[in-house]
């Protein structure tokens, strides 16, 4: 009796009394949250168009933001010396997505195109090794210390009641808002974005119609890359520019299991509900266990769902035929 | 000319399906079976011992159990260093609970309890497959690191968190705590690694195997024919988590000593010993073996090569190996998905016509 007030009354009753308290934390799970979403939206895409579960989009996030970093400041490639002239934030952001999409190329390239109707899994154990590639490699071309990052995203705060709420978090929800109309339009209803889902319903149809499959993948891998920019420029801006946002990437499996993983809206609700989720039973539950829930709370959640719904809230239902 | 099979011929049924048929691949495992047992600890340093046998042994056992699971079942797991960190903790645990158990039952002891633990994380599978089963496995990773590092009964209560193997003896000889030799904790590692390998291949080439392979190649078929998917892959779960859990026992006992469960068996240990069986060989025994080594041994000459000859700073070292990592298991899936493994049959198969090729 004491241990189910202890676990179910009492931070039930915390939450009735402090509602307001309730709320922030709340509104703090959601900001995280978007940032999920944003990840996991770039996931998502990979995944509709190729079938690729690409393990490295949190690496491209980092990556891409390291690269931003070290335009912006003129950082010399290699040396870590800042001789170059530095770049004004929109001139960077333009010159690293143009990097973004070089590395699509090469990825198609190098990794892709060899392994074509592959097993799913080896191309996963691909994208690990792809992960690591670009890990290292990111560190070598930048440095690997905690880098600041600030494109002109304005921070602040403002009370609405007695509801503190940041005016960055605000930026980053109407950015990933945005993101997502602009991928919405350029997916419904560009001829571009019909070949996208042609491809992604069938590879072997869509080539026989004469839709060309490597450049989709460019096309797809350098959107992932400009999602993975926004990513990392929200991250970045927010807590500095280091090796934990790879982890991210790890975090954003379970929202991609929630949300299914063909679904776009599927990655935005799911991101929204683990932020929150955790934020919530870090909080009230986290010192009845000494804390720190927040590390799995996250994938335990996507076991439970997997038990019971495998294709998640909004994916397709995987059948399976004989 | 030296090695090929003519003149060894088959007479019964055993023979043919030896684990070994021809007879100089026997000697050559023989072989090199007593080199490691014999010559190495001849001449063997403290440092090479403990920084390099002793690892690649215990990963070797690591491997196999991912190999089970991964290459012969089929089922990935990204959560070999949680299992890692279960027999550990549970190796002492036991040492620590019952000190008048003896050590090799301790082992085997935690490799079952690790077993355990692999069987409700593999319950999943039925239902999931591929990467949805990977994520399955790192929410086993993460939340049974979380667990070993905030539940102070794991750790005894020490105030440092840390867990420290008491001195042990197997026959007389001391094999873990501060005062064992380093030798003796290789040749114990050798016997033990040998005895689980071969058992691993016994299981392997048996019905139990077939039926893991049969899954693996094509899940509904396997079915339709007769295997039951769920107890073959719970089968596959706990056997791999018991390889796993015994290496992870071993490494706390036989090489580190004294642990922090968390940090040493965290998420990078589960992707290296991945690493290993990606370019070892899936579905190889003797790939898992070369796999640790070559996982154990890349660093440490990487290292040696561009800090002490080439003059570069040891962060650069680290990048790189990131780098030299990631490309070796792209190099390996593109251009040899059954890893070195493979490669040492092709070899075989050449010098089985050399020098007249037809």
């Amino acid at each position: 009796m004491e241990f189910i007030n202890l676990v179910l009354i009492g931070p039930i009753l915390e939450i009735a009394e402090y509602p307001a308290f309730f709320l922030e934390v709340v509104f703090g799970g959601l900001m995280s949250g978007v940032m999920y979403s944003l990840v996991a939206l770039g996931f998502v895409l990979i995944f509709k168009a190729s079938g690729v579960f690409n393990f490295a989009q949190g690496v491209f996030a980092l990556f891409a933001a390291l690269t931003l970093v070290g335009l912006m400041t003129g950082t010399m490639p290699f040396s870590l010396d800042k001789v170059l002239p530095e770049l004004p934030a929109w001139a960077a952001i333009i010159a690293t997505f143009i990097v973004m999409v070089g590395l699509a190329i090469a990825v198609e390239r190098i990794v892709l195109r060899p392994l074509v109707n592959q097993d799913h899994i080896i191309m996963f154990m691909s994208t690990i090794g792809l992960a690591f590639v670009l890990e290292g490699l990111g560190d070598t071309i930048w440095g690997s210390e905690v880098k600041a990052l600030d494109v002109g995203i304005p921070t602040g705060n403002f009370m609405i009641g007695e509801i503190q709420i940041q005016i960055f978090d605000l930026w980053a929800a109407g950015v990933a808002a945005f993101l997502v109309v602009v991928l919405a339009v350029f997916f419904q209803s560009t001829r571009t974005g019909r070949a996208l889902r042609a491809v992604a319903d069938d590879h072997q149809a869509a080539l026989s119609v004469g839709i060309p499959l490597k450049n989709i993948w460019i096309i797809v891998w350098s959107v992932a890359g400009l999602v993975a920019l926004v990513a990392g420029i929200m991250w970045g801006s927010k807590s500095g520019v280091q090796f934990s946002l790879s982890l991210i990437a790890l975090k954003a499996l379970p929202v991609l299991i929630l949300g299914g993983f063909t679904s776009v809206p599927g990655a935005i609700v799911g991101g929204l509900i683990i932020g929150v989720g955790e934020k919530v039973a870090e909080v009230y539950w986290g010192p009845l266990v000494n804390g720190a829930i927040e590390n799995w709370f996250a994938y335990v959640v996507a076991l439970v769902f997997l038990l019971f719904r495998p294709q998640g809230l909004f994916g397709d239902k995987i059948i399976e035929r004989v | 000319m030296f090695y090929r099979e003519s003149g060894q011929f088959k007479t019964s049924y055993q023979s043919d399906q030896a684990v070994f048929p021809i007879r100089q691949d026997l000697w050559c495992v023989v072989a090199f079976f007593l080199f490691a047992l014999v010559v190495i600890p001849y001449f063997g340093t403290e440092y090479f011992f403990q920084a390099i046998m002793i690892p690649v042994l215990i990963f070797s056992l690591a491997a196999i159990g991912l190999n089970l699971l991964t290459g012969y079942c089929g089922q990935l797991s990204l959560g070999t260093g949680g299992f890692m960190a279960v027999g550990a903790v549970a190796c002492y645990k036991l040492t620590t609970g019952f000190p008048e158990l003896p050590f090799i039952i301790t082992l085997l002891l935690s490799g079952l309890i690790t077993a355990g633990v692999g069987l409700l994380f593999g319950i999943p599978s039925l239902r999931i497959k591929g990467f949805y089963l990977a994520v399955a496995t790192l929410a086993a990773q993460f939340f049974l690191s979380w667990l070993f590092n905030k539940v102070a009964w794991f750790q005894n209560y020490t105030p440092s968190g840390t867990i420290t193997m008491p001195p042990r003896e197997v026959l007389g000889y001391a094999v873990t705590g501060p005062n064992a030799d380093a030798m003796h904790r290789y040749i114990f590692c050798l016997l033990f690694v040998i005895v689980l390998a071969m058992a691993a291949k016994n299981l392997v080439r048996g019905p139990i195997g077939r039926s893991w392979m049969a899954i693996r190649d094509m899940d509904i078929a396997a079915e339709l024919i007769g295997f039951r998917p769920f107890q073959t892959k719970l089968l596959a779960f706990s056997v791999s988590s018991f390889y796993v859990g015994i290496a992870g026992a071993m490494a706390l006992s036989l090489w580190l000593g004294s642990v922090e469960t968390a940090e040493a068996f965290d998420i990078n240990v589960s992707f290296q010993v991945l690493f290993m069986i990606i370019i070892g060989g899936l579905g190889s025994m003797m790939g898992s073996f070369v796999g640790a080594a070559f996982i154990i041994l890349a660093p440490i000459a990487l290292t040696n090569v561009m800090v002490s000859w080439l003059g570069m700073q040891a962060v650069t070292a680290k990048h790189f190996e990131f780098i030299f990592f990631g490309g070796m298991i792209i190099f390996f899936l593109v251009v040899e998905p059954h890893g070195i493994a493979r490669i040492w049959q092709l070899v075989k198969e050449k010098l089985r016509i050399w020098p007249l090729p037809y």
